[in-house]
């Protein structure tokens, strides 16, 4: 790493450091909110899919009259079963009824982000540096950019199927962190004083979030799938709620290409990570525990995008292949971290 | 990279709406299969069939080869891998930490040994693991190279033939031309244009058959080129680690303050070379250790890292060959000294208390810095000094504690306080005896073996034990029955330095950039093939009667296969003013719909 300096301060500002942690709590409870309304939403998504196909009715019935010469108006119906309420685009339809639930809950999210945002901030500037220097910050920054990526998503694509997902997950993330890593602001160790740790794990975060949200994904995919078989044998559909969420294919695709970012993301980490190993420790791959899973996760992921091009692999079976590489990045981020000695046990639990 | 490998030209490419799926078609695979079962039973008819000639070796070389080259064989040593990565983090492994596959053993000595027969405790360089990883590049590279032939061949063909019909395509469409549109050959130029200037490699082609005329173009052929550039740079990348491990060398060495260092086989403490290393390979650079100073945070309320290291700085004279003028550097934790090709690393340090002990005829028998080894965050360190050159043959040994903030405990035990020496003092026991030095059997400087040795001082014996301190009285002690004397007479502090050379390093950076540029490009360079196609409209309206046709097919993974469609749409209807869209189909709308019904 040559010349650049060393970051981080050696001395921290405590009392902003507290006022962090109190408004990482107060975000955390918001988000707790946020999640009970979106699983409102969802309890009542069987009112509201029988609102969504009466209007896609009046729709359609609209659409055959006729339409103005030259506009081509997509009608939203999904190839694979008929009456899913998200298409394959995941664009909103401008004529369904307004999820009131819905709604407020993405109100309430924008605040808890607010708030998050502002404690991220207080935190980093308490800390003299980037706030991803242990557990506690890497999970709190981590949980703030899986639900801004969430609400400026929701800005282009109807993935408020979603919801209760990401705010489950977020409320999750700031748990362990405020609960079980919570960690005061300290200064950094010498290992981790390098511009590295700045590029090198934020994109770690991005890709583990991009992971996560491909992980949510592979889960619904399953459940689509499955129901998808059920009621194309002509059975009863136990899941009437899945009709929010796109077909099991276009959930395939979509997981995809986010996953396909995100192994390059990923990619990019390891081998900056190899070039920062190089510069701390005097070796640029050691096999050091998290670099074993690190190594772990690639070719999982590798196998993931291998497997789209190989028969008998897609569907399924690729969505378990995500999945079980979700799995190793938790298990990479909290057992290597906290269990393995290592040189990444830079959890700051003691 | 994934959705493409194993996906090459198609066969009949010319004839796109037969069955040439949207994305990551698998054709190869299936082809290579059912050579694969062509073989296999070719095998099975000679067994049966005397008069058939078998298979034969090299028809079984064949086989097997093109069982490894499939992408299933691929996509199954991917995840072995994974999984025999797997025992790499549970065991501890010899190349990191031998001290612990030691007492792993020792601890388990039935599992153990199975285990370490199994190469467990080496699992990156057993033999399972190793042919694990070379038969997947062999696959790999089994698997690319005929598909470099093939895309070499494929980007100097023209595009793809007109399909007869595009409605099979994912995105198609007709545009109806106005009366007054320029002739057949001119809107054709146009149409060359307007993907040229797409980036498109376009081809005209003259009405024949039922066909109109048509243009045929292709885009995105460095998708393929990113893909194989991945692969390559993989091949690359595990090249020159195996080259960088071959030649290179790693050794390590402590220094104490005021020491120097040249480098050479002679002046490591520890060195492991690599198998083809060459001593002369060694730069003669040397390094001297001016000072090293340690920042302490010294804040409180910081969650127990009060008193713990921020800040490591060695301060070191270097030459970079006996000649050369001396230069003074710095060498921190993200900074190593990077001289001649070899690169310099801080990977530990301690206290070496001065020590000089003189025997019972009053001469000095060691005078100089004793290496003590930390054994917590506070630095209380373990020291051991033997001193066989004595005047009366008989040797001396002490063994304790280095203590760098003494206080004591209500009993009268010591513990240090803090990592800074404000209070240094030695806490030691002395033997006398023989210290088993003499028969050339190789010692560890750092343990010493009291069962051959008499006790001298002792905590638990009358005399006591040694406490020496860095006060005008505490610093000298007089050993009981006038055997010598010990004195404490200063504190320095030493670094622990690791020197690298690997000639193969910069060589894996640039195959990692080049594998990340082939993948950003393989996954991100949509590949597409459009065409276009004049008919007479048959409907026959009172307007000019001639369509444009269009049909988009994606190779690949491309979600903005559709708006590529519309962004060409709204070009031909600013090339072509008045022109009129009449049918379009998009896989986004599932439904073809004709608008003038």
């Amino acid at each position: 790493m040559g010349i650049l300096p060393a970051i981080g301060a050696k001395e921290v500002n405590l009392e902003l450091g507290s006022l962090s942690e109190l408004l990482m709590l107060l975000a955390a409870m918001v988000y707790a909110v946020a999640l009970i309304l979106w699983a409102l939403d969802l309890v009542r998504s069987s009112r509201t899919v029988r609102e969504l196909e009466a209007s896609l009715k009046a729709e359609e019935s609209k659409q055959l009259v006729g339409v103005g010469s030259g506009a081509v108006r997509t009608r939203h119906e999904n190839a694979e079963v008929d009456g899913q309420l998200v298409d394959d685009t995941m664009a909103y339809d401008r004529s369904a009824p307004r999820r009131g639930g819905a709604r407020v809950a993405i109100a309430v999210m924008i605040l808890a982000v607010a708030v998050h945002l502002v404690a991220v901030i207080t935190r980093s500037i308490a800390a003299g540096r980037v706030p991803w220097g242990n557990m506690y910050e890497f999970m709190t920054t981590g949980a703030f950019i899986v639900a801004a990526v969430f609400l400026v998503a929701l800005i282009f694509k109807d993935i408020r199927f979603m919801g209760v997902f990401v705010a489950g997950l977020v409320v999750v993330m700031m748990c362990a962190a405020t609960m079980g890593f919570a960690t005061p602001v300290q200064p950094l160790q010498p290992a981790l004083q390098s511009p590295w740790l700045i590029i090198h794990v934020s994109l770690a975060v991005i890709a583990s979030a991009l992971f996560t949200l491909t992980f949510a994904m592979a889960v619904l995919q399953l459940i689509q799938s499955r129901r998808q078989k059920v009621l194309a044998a002509g059975g009863e559909d136990k899941l009437p709620w899945m009709r929010l969420v796109p077909s099991a294919t276009s959930l395939e695709n979509a997981a995809y290409r986010i996953n396909a970012l995100a192994f390059v993301l990923w990619t990019i980490t390891v081998i900056l990570g190899a070039v920062w190993a190089e510069a701390a420790w005097g070796r640029y791959w050691g096999w050091d525990v998290k670099e074993v899973w690190s190594f772990i996760i690639w070719v999982l992921y590798a196998g993931y995008l291998h497997a789209r091009a190989t028969r008998g692999w897609t569907g399924n079976r690729s969505a378990w292949l995500s999945i079980v590489g979700y799995a190793c990045v938790i298990f990479n981020f909290t057992a290597v971290n906290i269990i393995f000695p290592g040189y990444h046990s830079y959890a700051g639990v003691s | 990279m994934a959705d493409s490998l194993k996906d090459p030209e198609l066969p009949g490419a010319g004839d796109a709406t037969e069955g040439d799926a949207p994305a990551g078609g698998s054709a190869a695979p299936s082809g290579t299969k059912k050579a694969a079962k062509r073989a296999a039973k070719a095998a099975k008819a000679a067994k049966n069939d005397v008069a058939v000639p078998a298979l034969g070796f090299w028809g079984m070389i064949r086989w097997a080869w093109t069982q490894l080259t499939t992408m299933k064989t691929a996509l199954f040593l991917l995840l072995l891998l994974a999984v025999a990565a797997v025992p790499g983090s549970l065991f501890p492994q010899r190349s990191q930490s031998p001290e612990k596959v030691v007492q792993y053993i020792k601890d388990n000595p039935f599992w153990g040994n199975v285990l370490d027969k199994a190469q467990f405790f080496d699992v990156f360089t057993s033999a399972w693991f190793s042919a694990i990883y070379l038969l997947l590049f062999i696959s790999l590279v089994g698997c690319v190279m005929p598909r470099t032939k093939q895309h070499w061949q494929a980007s100097r063909r023209p595009p793809a033939r007109t399909p007869a019909r595009f409605n099979r395509l994912p995105e198609s469409g007709a545009l109806e031309l106005p009366v007054d549109a320029p002739s057949d050959e001119e809107v054709i130029k146009r149409l060359e244009k307007v993907l040229k200037s797409r980036r498109y490699r376009v081809q005209a082609r003259e009405a024949h058959g039922r066909v109109g005329a048509s243009v045929g173009a292709e885009r995105g052929y460095s998708r393929e080129w990113g893909n194989l550039l991945f692969h390559y740079s993989l091949v690359g990348v595990l090249v020159s680690v195996a080259v960088g491990g071959m030649f290179g060398y790693s050794g390590q060495r402590i220094l104490i303050e005021g020491e120097g260092f040249t480098n050479t086989l002679v002046a490591y403490d520890q060195f492991s070379p690599g198998n083809r290393f060459n001593a002369e390979t060694l730069a003669p650079f040397s390094v001297q250790l001016n000072k090293f100073s340690i920042e302490f945070n010294r804040q409180e309320r910081t969650d127990g890292k009060y008193g713990t290291p921020v800040d490591y700085t060695a301060d070191v004279t270097v030459k970079d060959s006996p000649d050369a003028g001396a230069r003074t550097e710095t060498i921190k934790v993200n900074h190593p000294l990077r001289v001649d090709g070899a690169d310099v690393y801080l990977v530990g340090n301690g206290y070496a208390p001065v020590i000089t002990v003189k025997d019972s005829e009053g001469k000095v028998a060691f005078q100089g810095p004793v290496v003590a080894v930390p054994q917590n965050g506070t630095y209380m360190s373990l020291m051991v000094l033997k001193v066989p050159d004595t005047s009366t043959g008989e040797q001396l040994a002490f063994q304790g504690f280095l203590l760098p903030t003494t206080l004591y405990n209500a009993d009268g035990s010591a513990y240090s306080a803090d990592p800074d020496s404000n209070n240094p003092t030695l806490q030691l026991n002395s033997f006398y005896g023989d210290l088993g030095l003499d028969d050339g059997t190789p010692q560890n400087v750092y343990v010493l073996d009291t069962s051959k040795l008499k006790e001298l001082n002792n905590r638990k014996l009358d005399v006591g034990g040694i406490v020496l301190g860095n006060t005008e009285k505490s610093h000298t002690y007089e050993l009981p029955d006038g055997k010598g004397s010990i004195s404490f007479d200063g504190l320095k502090r030493y670094v622990g330095i690791e020197i690298h050379r690997d000639p193969g390093k910069a060589w894996v950076g640039t195959f990692a950039v080049l594998a990340v540029l082939g993948l950003a490009i393989s996954l991100f360079v949509p590949r597409r093939r459009v065409w276009f196609k004049l008919a007479d409209n048959a409907s026959g309206t009172e307007r000019g009667g001639r369509t444009i046709e269009y049909g988009l097919l994606a190779r690949g993974e491309d979600p903005r296969l559709a708006a590529e469609a519309k962004a060409l749409r709204d070009i031909l209807k600013k090339e072509f003013p008045g022109l009129t869209q009449v049918e379009v189909t998009s896989t986004i709308t599932t439904t073809q719909r004709t608008l003038r019904d």
